[in-house]
């Protein structure tokens, strides 16, 4: 077990450095210049250099990579470009938004979906059934951004029961924070929620069709008896997976949901940093997040590997 | 257990119906976010949107018609010779951080401003002082190398407001200034909030407290516009959607002018456009009262010239370049184009860039002219239009005030290069005479436009919607700015 | 379930009439743009109506058809096209280095953020549909990479591969021979779920401007360009958005069909 690990975490390690490069190189090619941006179409040859200097930009590609990665491991993410304030109090505070965002959104969505999908099981072939997954099948080709402009025209413009976007603040109390996140999460777990409530429905017919359900089936317990005392548990190892997937797609993946509601999140950072040139937050986040990813595929890894000890050979 | 439920659900929906507005505060709503806080320091416009008049003033101020007004200084004399400027400071003034403003803070600004190691994305107007002295606490005597007829106009400018030695080094998170407003709280990515300044100098702003919010998604300002969410949006982004404000009793529309000279820019020295007949026919080949219907709804006044049409000299030359494709097919043939030609057409991102683009490109096409459509961040704007020089035609909106000056330097972006006109321009920034002025303007003007340099397309107009109760708000946009030191909510 | 194949086929047989429709004839020109005209709603004349700058909106959505199913479908080609042959190759060295390398070369694909790789390919190379198709294609990579290798692993115990090993046939031939064809209805189910997703991406794409530039026409732009005239022209944004949503949907019920119908052991099942 131990030398798994061990392996595991070198790969880990590599991975990191791997994406690490990948990223440092992808965002040197990206044409455009953050000084110009910020001193915009008047300025001077003189002050865009004096600029460029005191951003940093004039070192070389390795010391500068270098500096980056030393910077990243002792949590320094280095300074803005263009807002100069350092890069981890900014991230810090658009997790505060992005991260409840993305775990609300999958709470509805495991909310909505789990009792969908076990409910569409224990009616299968029935009307509920064909209409649980004709829904579901809807939720799942609606464009989520344009299904958002439509809760906001219907929530906010006419019925005026949310506002139209933005985010109230946790220093203005929970319940006004978590209202103004409550559009965009639910535009979000619509389509998760969706996923969920399939897998979990075919999740729990495979199971079914095992030997022990069957048995327990045999000895007269109806359907959804079954599904509640012997399917559910082992149905939700494939889920548990499947949610951990959707979170991190959930925190990475609300960019045009944050655009739309303009919530101060990770996603609306990034796009932020793109267009103005501010590489080194975009490297820095999207560092972040692949890390984020990585670390959890890891601990899945090897809280797999401790209950099957079969696994430990193969991965 | 049903209690929980209910308490949750209350929680889901919230109050609803709106929370009734507090009578002295007000959430202004603008598109771009201000990179940092500091105006002498970035070309940002939202900067100065946030700050200027309300947090910072300089030693003179625009007034909502772009006059320029006395601001931190209270009178000047100016000398026979046009070079000397001897500022009175007003008294009794303090940054909002309590230390006095006197003249040594003037000295520091402006020798900040024009020192080697300087960040102002204008640096160009301080090029003309040669010295700054103190010549007194509060009376500053500025130099100049020639009379220069715009000076104390550029003095106007959010890149000369005056900044104090003491708070410079937190100026871009914590700005320290003169205003009526303070600086309270910016939560990034979301909004600014400022408060009002109880040691003010002049007449205190009305407003207790003001909130900028930042929403760059044109339908995300509309919905949060109707939702009234905001109380006030100055650039409003959608023209399309006025009608519909202007029908709400909610709502009051302000439509005046700015000083964005849109344009549809030509490279002059990219092959064919070197070639004068082929701009001529480019610029017959639009039709401005399309562009501005289509891609504005109407909202715009078509100029014939790189010229402001509410500036007092300015003159109409639109007939120069009439909508006319027979005349410009014609002149594409006798510059030897007869089956058109193929060129670039690069996008900004605003909405006048992107939806004029569309139809000037149909506009092109009809005359034989086809077009790439690129459509392009700032940034890669920048690098590649503005500075690389490397694009056939482009549309842009040139918002500074009074910048025909451009046109004077050959290597601006669209390369043009004109003895006559630099000449005119020469004559023009060492007269003082305002009469003679005048001719001089006039004369710049219809030089660019017998030269067809670009193609002259509306001049931006400035879009304000807002609580219909509100009142005190700027109607044009003579700089980019938000005085709220007027505003006040009807009684 | 035989009702899902046969919406799911209706539905995609709609929009690629209308796609390959839109090469000879479109009811107006696309880039014919009259102002005067603009944000009709819908009448015989136009049949959806027109948009904000004149345009046919029936004729935009056929031609939009188009952009969005060439950009789905070669990102799918891309995604199988290399994917496949990799996942192959894992299984074929099964527990060896190259396995390990392909493996962990994918967890670190599907570690990166999509949306936000997307949208760093467009700022670097420039928006445009060949750059969708890029960030689209090469996050299918990994996805079949990973399917092709989880179906053909179980094969290799297989008394019919055992037998052509014995026959001297190499581990190239043996998966390119026995074990594709054996996985091709995997394959095709799992491209059409793709391809479908492959459609919402590059709407999504479009949408926040960085897919197919004008004048092409495309679906998620044209929501874009509609979205702030909901309120006084709203079939602007409901013809696009009803577009797209019925071209996932039909792409969707067509792969659970071919599931279906391809899978004995879920038929089984169904039954």
């Amino acid at each position: 077990m131990l030398g798994y690990a061990m392996r595991r975490l070198l790969s880990l390690i590599l991975s990191l450095l791997v994406a690490s490069v990948v990223i440092f190189l992808a965002l040197e090619v990206v044409p455009g210049d953050p000084a110009a941006y910020m001193l915009g179409l008047n300025a001077q040859e003189d002050t865009l250099a004096a600029l460029r200097a005191e951003l940093g930009l004039e070192g070389s590609k390795t010391s500068r990579y270098l500096s980056w990665v030393t910077g990243m491991l002792s949590g320094d993410f280095g300074t803005s470009y263009t807002y100069r304030t350092p890069v981890a109090g900014m991230i810090a505070d658009r997790l505060w938004v992005s991260l409840p965002l993305a775990i609300y959104a999958l709470a509805l969505s495991i909310l909505i979906g789990f009792p969908a999908g076990i409910w569409a099981a224990s009616r299968r072939g029935t009307v509920v059934d064909a209409g649980v997954m004709g829904i579901t099948q809807l939720g799942i080709a609606v464009p989520n951004f344009w299904f958002a402009i439509l809760m906001v025209f219907v929530f906010a413009i006419n019925l005026r029961w949310f506002s139209a976007g933005g985010f109230a603040g946790w220093d203005a109390g929970v319940l006004p924070a978590l209202k103004s996140l409550t559009l965009p999460a639910v535009a979000l777990a619509l389509p998760q929620a969706s996923i969920l409530a399939r897998i979990m429905r075919s999740s729990l017919l495979d199971t079914l069709t095992e030997d022990y359900v069957r048995t327990a089936r045999a000895k007269g317990l109806s359907r959804a008896q079954a599904i509640r005392r012997h399917a559910l548990g082992n149905a939700l190892i494939p889920i548990l997976t499947i949610i951990g997937l959707q979170f991190s797609f959930l925190l990475a993946g609300a960019i045009i949901i944050e655009k739309v509601f303009f919530l101060p999140g990770l996603g609306l950072l990034i796009f932020q940093s793109i267009s103005a040139r501010d590489l080194i937050v975009v490297e820095s986040v999207v560092m972040l997040l692949v890390f984020a990813v990585i670390a959890v595929n890891f601990a899945v890894d090897l809280a797999y590997a401790w209950v099957d000890p079969r696994l430990r050979g193969r991965r | 257990m049903k209690l929980l439920r209910i308490g949750i659900f209350a929680a889901l929906i919230g109050v609803s119906g709106a929370i009734a507005q507090a009578r002295d505060s007000i959430v202004v709503g603008l598109q771009l976010e201000p990179p940092h806080l500091d105006p002498t320091s970035a070309a940002a416009g939202a900067i100065d949107q946030v700050l200027y008049a309300n947090v910072f003033e300089g030693l003179t101020r625009f007034g909502p018609d772009g006059s320029v007004n006395p601001g931190l200084a209270e009178s000047w004399t100016i000398s026979e010779s046009g070079t000397e400027y001897t500022f009175k400071l007003r008294t009794g003034v303090t940054f909002h951080d309590g230390t006095e403003f006197d003249a040594k803070d003037v000295k520091f600004t402006l020798d900040r401003a024009r020192d080697e190691t300087s960040q102002n994305a204008q640096k160009g107007l301080f090029e003309g002082i040669e010295a700054v002295e103190v010549s007194g606490p509060l009376e500053v005597k500025v130099t100049l190398q020639a009379p220069e007829g715009n000076f104390l106009f550029n003095m106007a400018w959010g890149d000369a407001v005056i900044v104090a030695p003491e708070s410079i080094g937190d100026i871009k998170q914590k700005p320290i200034g003169t205003g009526a407003f303070r600086f309270k709280d910016w939560v990034q990515g979301d909004r600014i909030e400022l408060e009002r300044n109880p040691e003010y100098w002049g007449e205190p702003a009305r407003l207790e407290s003001a909130v900028f919010r930042f929403i760059s998604d044109p339908t995300a300002a509309f919905a949060a516009v109707m939702a009234e969410d905001v109380n006030a949006f100055p650039a409003y982004p959608a023209p399309e959607n006025l009608p519909q404000f202007e029908a709400d009793p909610r709502f009051q529309v302000l439509v005046g002018s700015t000083e964005g000279e849109t344009i549809l820019a030509i490279n002059n020295k990219m092959e064919p456009f070197d070639d004068i007949r082929v701009r001529r026919a480019v610029a017959h080949a639009i039709d401005r009262k399309a562009v501005i219907d289509g891609a504005m709804f109407g909202l715009g006044t078509p100029i014939g010239t790189h010229f402001a049409p509410h500036h007092p000299d300015y003159t109409d030359l639109t007939a120069l370049s009439q909508y006319d494709p027979a005349l410009a097919i014609q002149l594409l043939a006798e510059a030897g184009f007869e089956g058109g030609f193929t060129t670039t057409l690069k996008l900004p991102p605003p909405s006048y860039a992107r939806r004029g683009g569309e139809i000037i490109a149909a506009q092109l096409r009809a005359v034989g002219i086809e077009t790439e459509i690129t459509n392009l961040e700032w940034a890669q704007w920048l690098e590649e239009v503005f500075r690389g020089k490397n694009f056939g035609l482009t549309i842009v909106s040139h918002t500074e005030p009074f910048d025909i000056g451009i046109y004077a330097r050959p290597d601006y972006y669209f390369q043009y290069d004109s003895v006559k006109f630099q000449a005119v321009m020469t004559e023009l920034n060492t007269e003082q005479d305002p009469a003679k002025r005048s001719e001089w303007l006039a004369a710049a003007q219809r030089v660019i436009s017998d030269d067809y340099v670009n193609g002259y397309l509306f001049q931006l107009a400035a879009i304000t919607v807002a609580d219909a109760r509100l009142r005190g708000l700027w109607q044009d946009a003579p700089t980019q700015a938000t005085d709220l030191t007027g505003v006040y909510w009807e009684p | 379930m035989k009702g899902n194949l046969v919406i799911g086929l209706a539905l995609t047989a709609l929009f690629a009439t209308a796609a390959l429709l839109s090469f000879v004839w479109v009811p107006y020109d696309v880039a014919a743009i009259d102002v005067a005209a603009k944000m009709q709603s819908p009448s015989t004349a136009h049949l959806l109506g027109t948009d904000h700058l004149g345009r046919d909106i029936l004729s935009m959505l056929m031609t939009g058809a188009r952009t969005s199913i060439a950009v789905a479908l070669v990102a799918v080609g891309i995604g199988m096209g290399l994917g496949v042959p990799l996942g192959l190759a894992a299984a074929a060295r099964r527990g060896g280095w190259l396995d390990e390398l392909i493996m962990r070369a994918n967890d670190l694909v599907f570690a990166f953020p999509s949306l936000l790789i997307a949208i760093m390919i467009t700022a670097v190379f420039g928006a445009g549909a060949v750059n969708a198709i890029l960030a689209i294609g090469i996050f299918n990579i990994p996805v079949f990479a990973r399917l092709a290798r989880g179906a053909a692993l179980p094969l290799w115990q297989r008394e019919f591969i055992l037998a052509a090993r014995v026959a001297g046939k190499g581990p190239a031939r043996i998966s390119a021979e026995h074990i594709l064809p054996n996985i091709t209805n995997l394959l095709i189910v799992q491209g059409t779920i793709q391809f479908s997703l492959g459609i919402l991406a590059e709407a999504g794409l479009s949408y926040v401007g960085l897919g197919a530039q004008p004048p092409l026409p495309s679906w998620g732009r044209m929501l874009a360009d509609s979205q702030t005239m909901t309120a006084i022209a709203p079939h602007m944004a409901i013809f696009p958005g009803m577009a797209i949503l019925l071209m996932v949907l039909g792409l969707n019920l067509l792969g659970d069909g071919l599931r279906d119908a391809l899978d004995p052991r879920l038929r089984r099942r169904v039954t």
